[in-house]
């Protein structure tokens, strides 16, 4: 059984969520996330993550249910819900034909960021991840994990309250990996929310205030690794152990 | 069975890849379209035989030729081995610069030498191949009515093709070394751009240039230029080597002989000659794509414009900066060469001249504006970003039409403004067309937007066959609608009525209308 929790206004309130393909992807999902925290979404492969973060950063269209960002219900008014979110995929969504700095400031312009501000925070976001020497480059020939860090920065050059990365270190080596989860923290330090599905167990366990896992398009089980552990028993000590523990349980359910 | 590595299992991979490849292009990647696919080939095989037979059936009993008959169809053949050379210079290109299986090829024991020779050869094959369907349906015609001397006609292609083939590969190792891996990429473009139209727009250029008699006159006949009498007494007597592709079309064996024994010893020669550094220049040109921090420019100010303005500038920044999309709209804007030297020509004295340009500006705004219109609305490259923007949908739409819309304006003003001076009533009809014809082929692309890599502009018309054939009629009845809306004729509502018709039909098929 999942805990109900006494929460003013979080920051990500799912309820009864669905979607269908030809199967449901998610089904009737009940989640929450507080403000502030760093909360990381856990699951197989097709068990409902990407599609769930989609939907909430109106990517998709749900069949049922209610998305609250903020207090604001975001299939009811998109566009507010969407002036307070950053979206990241495993994929960097830049231009190829756009410098680091353009393509900010476009970024920065679609959030209706006053330029000087946007301007001086995309400076600081260039420095904070190493991209000052490519600040003027075209993006087409960068590596995967600049692109990512340039994807990163777009993220954040609009102040987002809520950051959602959808498997956002894949493919990204030690160093930047590094980076991007400091900067991460750093968002959170500074009173911001991040929810972040990854496959990395060991970055979960590390960064997350709290934990999800979703299975079948449910979620199975919710709170700090210490809580998780108890709701696996049977003494199991990682995440890991935890993970496959209570995915194993949802199975033979 | 071949062996593993050798020229022989090279070859049945290469070959198994193309057809694969072609059949996807074909069938868009679905299997039940496979027999719709056949079934259509088989339509469009049958059109082509009686398309050839109204026009080339009548020539089947040419005997003997004479000078005049050798310089028309020297001229046919030049013109198609222009647009030969520029289809295989854009696979050469595409050879050099496409990474796909490279990484596997170049890690592996097979002599790289070996793996492009078959990949070259299997280039020249397909330029062959598609120069032979082309060319089959006119032979045929031509071998059912005049005999079976005409099937050496097959061999004739061939010689073309392989020359071609030849021809592209020299130059474009050639423009490799001498301009390098990262400028290649955009001038092979453009040069096979340039080279596929040259030869047909040098004509109409030198038909017009070449009139002292009425312009309109001109017009309708330059097509003819080949066979002009002014060439015909230039052109060198009927035994010249000139002649020898013509005659080898026309069933001379002998002339046959030498003309495919030439092709193939060229291309045979190119093969080996530029096969030894293929692999080296191929390895430079991914490096160069890998690495290619393009233009250094200095920083500048960030600039506060509302978010509809900000993707207009995005949109048009990106058009600006796509050199694929520069070859493409290149080709397009040759189109108009001729008809701006038209005008410049008939300014001030005939205005009847300017009515034919009509047509042929809004025949290419409905062309361009469809290709932008892809690229703007299908080939955004960072879908989830607009998508998670707080900007409505409808702003965002509405500011890619006006990129779209922008830069057909932009392209097409000057010839418009060119017209008024001419004709007010003509610039008017030209200037409504181009926006009406721009404005369909934008909106039968949003209808059938579909998300797409802006690489993969090239495919564009393999995503929905039924966008492209859209397309082109609607621009070809708004191209008629204002030619004779140019002419003071009401019979323009015929045509203007057919282009709506044509998009209800479309809206209804598209995926948003069904």
């Amino acid at each position: 059984m999942i805990p109900i929790e006494p929460i003013v206004e979080p920051a990500l309130a799912i309820r009864n969520l669905v979607k269908r393909f030809d199967r449901p992807a998610v089904d009737g999902l009940d989640l929450t996330v507080r403000k502030g925290e760093f909360y990381s979404l856990l699951g197989p492969n097709g068990a409902g993550k990407t599609t769930t973060l989609r939907m909430v950063a109106g990517l998709l269209r749900p069949d049922a249910g209610t998305i609250l960002i903020h207090g604001v219900d975001a299939l009811a008014d998109p566009v507010a819900a969407k002036s307070c979110v950053a979206w990241i995929s495993d994929e960097p969504m830049i231009y190829d034909k756009l410098t680091p700095l353009e393509y900010l400031e476009f970024v920065a312009g679609l959030w209706g960021i006053e330029a000087c501000v946007a301007q001086a925070r995309a400076h600081e976001l260039m420095g904070w991840l190493g991209l000052g020497a490519q600040a003027n480059q075209r993006c087409e020939g960068f590596s995967k994990g600049t692109r990512q860090k340039v994807a990163l920065a777009g993220a954040l050059v609009h102040d987002p309250s809520l950051i959602i990365l959808d498997e956002p270190l894949t493919g990204l080596d030690a160093g930047s990996a590094r980076q991007v989860k400091g900067v991460l923290r750093e968002r959170v330090a500074q009173g911001g929310t991040v929810i972040m599905t990854t496959h990395i167990l060991e970055v979960a366990e590390r960064m997350a205030d709290r934990i999800g896992v979703i299975a079948a398009g449910r979620l199975i089980a919710q709170g700090t690794l210490a809580e998780l552990r108890d709701q696996a028993g049977r003494g199991v000590t990682s995440l890991e152990d935890t993970f496959l523990a209570l995915v194993a349980e949802q199975a033979a359910a | 069975m071949s062996h593993p590595g050798t020229l022989v299992w090279l070859a049945r991979h290469e070959s198994r890849l193309a057809w694969r490849d072609w059949l996807a292009m074909m069938t868009a990647g679905g299997r039940w379209r496979t027999r719709s696919v056949a079934l259509t080939c088989l339509i469009v095989l049958v059109s082509m035989h009686l398309l050839a037979l109204s026009v080339v059936g009548r020539y089947a009993g040419i005997g003997d030729p004479d000078k005049a008959t050798l310089v028309t169809i020297t001229g046919c053949v030049l013109m198609s081995w222009s647009l030969m050379v520029s289809q295989a210079l854009e696979s050469v290109t595409r050879a050099f610069y496409t990474r796909a299986d490279l990484d596997l090829i170049l890690s592996s024991p097979v002599a790289a030498r070996k793996v492009f020779v078959v990949r070259m050869a299997t280039m020249a094959l397909s330029i062959t191949g598609m120069a032979l369907l082309l060319a089959a349906p006119a032979i045929n015609v031509l071998a059912l009515r005049g005999g079976s001397h005409w099937l050496v006609a097959y061999g004739a292609v061939v010689a073309l093709a392989t020359s071609a083939a030849a021809v592209a590969l020299a130059l474009a190792v050639a423009l490799f070394r001498m301009i390098g891996p990262r400028r290649t990429r955009l001038i092979a473009q453009i040069v096979a751009a340039v080279i596929g139209a040259a030869f047909v727009i040098g004509v109409q250029i030198a038909a017009i240039l070449s009139a002292d008699t009425k312009l309109t006159t001109t017009l309708l006949s330059r097509y003819a230029l080949p066979g002009s009498d002014a060439v015909v007494v230039h052109a060198p007597e009927v035994d010249s080597v000139v002649w020898w592709p013509a005659r080898a079309i026309l069933g001379d064996l002998d002339a046959l002989t030498a003309v495919l024994a030439g092709g193939l010893a060229i291309l045979i020669a190119a093969i080996v000659l530029v096969s030894r550094n293929f692999a080296d220049h191929v390895i430079v040109a991914t490096g160069a794509t890998q690495a290619a921090p393009q233009r250094v420019r200095a920083a500048h100010a960030f600039r506060q414009v509302p978010p509809k303005r900000m993707l207009r500038r995005k949109e048009w920044t990106l058009l600006r900066r796509d050199p694929w999309l520069l070859s493409q709209t290149l080709m397009q804007l040759l189109y108009l060469a001729p008809p701006a030297l038209l005008l410049w020509r008939g300014f001030g004295s005939r205005s009847e001249a300017a009515t034919l340009i009509v047509p042929v500006l809004v025949m290419a705004a409905g062309q361009l504006a469809g290709g932008l219109a892809w690229l703007a609305i299908s080939g955004e490259d960072a879908p989830d970003l607009i998508a998670t923007a707080p900007v409505k949908a409808s702003q965002i739409v509405q500011a890619k039409i006006e990129a779209v819309l922008g830069a057909i304006m932009l392209a097409f003003s000057p010839l418009v403004l060119a017209l008024a001076l001419v004709s007010t009533w003509t610039a008017a009809t030209a200037a409504i067309g181009v926006l009406t014809a721009a404005a369909a082929a934008t909106t039968i692309q949003l209808w059938f937007r579909a998300q797409a890599r802006r690489s993969h502009f090239r495919r564009r018309q393999t995503s929905s066959r039924i966008a492209t054939v859209a397309e082109a009629f609607s621009s070809i009845a708004w191209a008629a609608t204002a030619a004779l809306a140019a002419a003071g004729s009401l019979l323009a509502l015929v045509p203007g009525a057919v282009g709506l018709i044509v998009l209800a039909c479309t809206r209804k098929l598209s995926p948003r209308g069904a």
